[in-house]
């Protein structure tokens, strides 16, 4: 018995020690009194939010606070919808370059049925790195091949990803690719068209196979088990959003007039870098696009400098529902800035903080649940002393789907061990 | 005699054309000096390619560009102490110690990533050798010249030498992993640095007792341990790649004893640990703003390293290692007032006059005094703000960034035939974080 609890023990300890949060998160009534709410969807306004068993339950003013509230004086402060990363691989990647903690990536090119939530890691040290910057929810997502899998939307709170599991899930599909990986791809202009018609034929043929294959099931299953044909069924029969991965000017337009055969699908259109060369053929196919990194150089020298920081500005004022993403993982925490970058160069403050809120909510089809702040939404919110884009800002006070989480992560915790050292030179 | 004097005029005649200097009347800008505080409303005056004055209602020539700065933010160029940009090659991945070799011999002029670096207000980098050896190439401090065709008018004439060393999993990985040999482990690192060093010492006494007349046969020259040699006395300043708090105390014990004084820490996620032994070291540490968990190594980092190592007394600066951070690195400094509560002047500080120092450049850039160099960069908000936009980026004089006459292709060596423009997809999430690997992964693999 004794050796069982110090299992236990131990086990509790390395989960303390891996996530390295050692305040917990706090369940219950809060009263936020006397900030300026900005709720994205209905202006700036002073006002008291009340929040309670995970929802927002009141926003006015001199809301009087319930017996056992909990009352935090935000005068002065600014109370923001918890932003939405539209693209990340946040919770299942942990280390980059150490293959086994990367579960983005499962081997072949044609993988629908794998889910992201299986391998959400609630405990990853990059998750409160992240939401301590006001990221509250993020889209993780699968990588590699043509259809890497099944991507999840999260919120950064919870033990299990059912907990963290946030109501949307989308198939990723990685549009054939016309241009080069990278610095080091030095395929032949052959090669690289080779290699396009392969990857086109491949998406091409596994999409008639799920429509054959949706057609013959479309009652009940007559097929032998096929968790790929099963995964795809909804996407084709226009029931699960099929995020297309797709960037460059002349990948666009293919993966538009591919699109334009397909009926009744849910789309949207991710990465789009060179959105801004085709916006008048993408404002007329209607997809919303999640677009980003912003921070990002364009993808051609002869681009111009400020092309990716202008991209999502020149999409969204052509009238293209425009989301943000940062495409990243541990640093997931710069979507404000990304979205003050877009703001910046054309979007404007106001639209760029949409396009980190509510517009990602909307394509997500959780508008009714995040994104702004607005009464019976749940209370994914945070209190700042300022504009979070603003790289000075600090954000003070975090909610996740109603829970007060600290604001504490590996980095902050290594900041209050190491600022001053004890020891210092000395060695005792 | 005549020849002798015909190449010293025939110098000289290149050294003008070198300089490319120029001159510019900058009005009634708030003027960040980084050294001297703010200045509002207040006029530059760079003349040939010098700040001649600063002060109120100053004129200069009729040949003379004025900009008009009212309303915007006058910085000092921005400096980068870790790029590629502008190479060819990055490393020479055949050996733990490649001293001999210098990206010097590599630059690339027509690289649109100093176009864009200057878009983004930054007037000089450190083109640095990669990180695939225990001891790198020796690295070149650049101008942003963008627009000259010579690689030699990129140089940064008479910046201080410097060389490369790197610590921890890259080296272990190329030579250790990838060939079989020393180093695989933080252990060997260590002895590459100290045979290296030993034997640079054996060589200068080789030579000492030759040139004494001691011994009759000189040494074997050897361009490896002449450059070990001249890092012992002090001519070249080592920066080093590292992350690691142990490795990064390895290399200061190795460092004192053997007398180097000259050194500067790259990337060094985890100097935080260290700050004090750093501090009373001398060494510097340039920093990434927010860059982590992108391999085992940076797991244990914190945003809050540059603020830690500043307030601790070391000389810290602001790298980009990238072209992609290098455009915003007014952007990264600004991190450190979100992960640290800097004053604007200190942040600032991070990406100008600190990273001058670690250069071996301060007397020159890195701050707007008289008698400094012209690199200046104009943005319309405080640079420090996530909403500001670079303006003018200005070279010794000349202005070689303007938003309002920014053409939309920038390319030097634009083919006017070429009819395939080719396209980069971003790797999702692996950005360059292996920029400091370039040449060296491709022994590895295809990718």
């Amino acid at each position: 018995m004794r050796l069982y609890i110090n299992v236990v023990i131990a086990f509790l300890c390395a989960n303390v020690i891996w996530a390295q949060q050692i305040q917990k998160s706090e369940y219950g009534t809060f009263l936020l009194s006397g900030g300026t709410v900005h709720t994205v969807t209905n202006g700036n306004i002073e006002a008291d939010v009340l929040i309670s068993d995970g929802k927002i339950t009141s926003i006015g003013t001199n809301i009087t606070a319930p017996s056992g509230a909990k009352v935090i004086d935000v005068a002065g402060k600014h109370i923001y919808p918890g932003m939405i990363d539209g693209g990340t691989r946040l919770g299942i990647v942990e280390i980059g370059a150490v293959s086994l903690t990367n579960d983005d990536n499962e081997v072949g090119d044609i993988n629908p049925h794998v889910e992201a939530l299986t391998a959400v890691n609630p405990s990853s040290v990059l998750i409160p790195v992240t939401r301590v910057s006001g990221v509250t929810t993020v889209l993780t997502k699968p990588t590699g091949g043509v259809l890497p899998g099944t991507s999840s939307l999260i919120s950064l709170v919870g033990y299990t990803p059912e907990q963290m599991y946030s109501g949307f899930d989308g198939l990723i599909m990685n549009f054939p690719s016309s241009g080069r990986r990278g610095w080091w791809d030095r395929r032949s202009d052959e090669d690289i068209k080779k290699d396009f018609d392969k990857r086109m034929k491949t998406v091409n043929d596994i999409w008639k196979k799920a429509e054959a294959y949706a057609r013959m099931n479309a009652e009940q299953s007559v097929a032998d088990y096929n968790p790929e044909m099963e995964a795809m069924k909804p996407v084709v029969e226009g029931k699960r959003t099929l995020m297309m991965e797709v960037n460059s000017k002349k990948d666009i337009l293919a993966a538009l007039e591919w699109l334009k055969e397909k009926k009744d699908l849910k789309v949207v259109l991710t990465g789009v870098a060179e959105g801004y060369r085709v916006v008048d053929e993408l404002k007329e196919a209607g997809y919303p696009v999640i677009t980003g990194p912003i921070l990002s150089v364009p993808g051609r020298a002869e681009a111009a400098y400020d092309a990716s920081y202008t991209n999502p500005g020149m999409m969204q004022k052509a009238g293209i529902k425009v989301a943000i993403r940062t495409n990243e993982t541990e640093n997931v925490r710069n979507l404000p800035f990304n979205a003050g970058f877009a703001a910046a160069y054309g979007m404007g403050i106001e639209e760029a903080l949409k396009a980190v809120t509510i517009v990602p909510a909307e394509i997500f089809g959780v508008a009714d649940q995040y994104g702004s702040i607005e009464e019976g939404k749940m209370a994914s919110l945070f209190v700042s002393d300022g504009d979070p884009f603003e790289t000075k800002t600090q954000i003070t006070d975090l909610f996740i789907n109603g829970w007060k989480v600290p604001i504490e992560s590996r980095h902050t915790l290594l900041y209050d061990e190491f600022l001053d050292r004890s020891p210092g030179l000395e060695k005792e | 005699m005549k020849i002798y004097l015909n190449i010293i005029l025939l110098f000289m005649v290149f050294g003008l054309w070198a300089q490319e200097t120029g001159s510019v009347l900058i009005k009634n800008g708030t003027v960040l000096t980084v050294t001297n505080g703010t200045l509002e409303n207040t006029d530059v005056l760079i003349t040939n390619g010098k700040i001649a004055r600063i002060g109120e209602g100053l004129s200069a020539g009729s040949d003379v560009r004025v900009i008009d700065a009212k309303d915007q933010f006058v910085m000092p160029g921005i400096i980068d102490a870790h790029s590629h940009i502008a190479l060819d090659a990055v490393n020479e991945a055949t050996d733990p110690s490649t001293a001999h070799v210098w990206v010097g011999d590599a630059l690339d002029p027509f690289d649109v990533s100093i176009y864009r670096a200057l878009a983004g207000g930054v007037t000089s980098s450190h083109a640095m050798h990669g990180s695939a050896n225990a001891i790198g190439g020796q690295c070149e401090t650049i101008k942003h010249r963008y627009g000259v065709m010579d690689p030699n008018k990129l140089r940064m004439k008479d910046a201080p030498r410097t060389i490369k060393f790197a610590l921890g999993e890259n080296p272990m990985r190329v030579h250790g992993e990838g060939r079989g040999i020393t180093p695989s482990t933080r252990m060997g690192v260590e002895q590459v640095f100290r045979r290296s060093f030993s034997e640079a010492q054996e060589y200068m006494e080789a030579w000492d007792n030759y040139n004494s007349g001691k011994t009759k046969v000189p040494p074997v020259y050897d361009l490896k341990k002449e450059t070990v040699a001249d890092i012992l006395k002090g001519d070249i300043i080592i920066h080093c790649h590292s992350y690691r708090a142990d490795e990064i105390l390895m290399l200061m014990n190795v460092c004192k004893d053997f007398g180097v004084k000259r050194l500067c820490f790259q990337h060094v996620n985890e100097g935080f640990k260290v700050a004090p032994e750093l501090a009373e070291f001398g060494a510097g540490a340039s920093v990434f703003a927010d860059w982590w968990a992108y391999k085992f190594e940076v797991y244990y980092s914190t945003a809050y390293n540059a603020a830690i190592l500043l307030r601790n007394g070391v000389v810290a600066s602001i790298n980009s290692d990238s072209g992609e951070l290098i455009r915003h690195l007014y952007h990264e400094a600004a991190k450190t007032q979100r992960y640290g509560g800097l004053t604007d002047d200190e942040a600032l500080s991070l990406i100008t006059i600190n990273p001058a120092k670690q250069l071996g450049i301060e007397d020159r850039v890195g701050s707007i005094e008289v008698g400094k160099e012209g690199d200046v960069a104009i943005f319309n908000k405080h640079p420090l703000s996530v909403y500001t936009i670079p303006q003018y980026t200005i070279v010794d004089g000349i202005v070689r960034f303007d938003i309002n006459e920014d053409p939309k292709d920038m390319r030097i060596d634009i083919d006017p035939e070429a009819k395939i423009s080719t396209y980069y997809e971003l790797d999702a999430g692996h950005h360059d974080h292996d920029g400091c690997m370039r040449d060296a992964m491709e022994l590895f693999t295809e990718k």
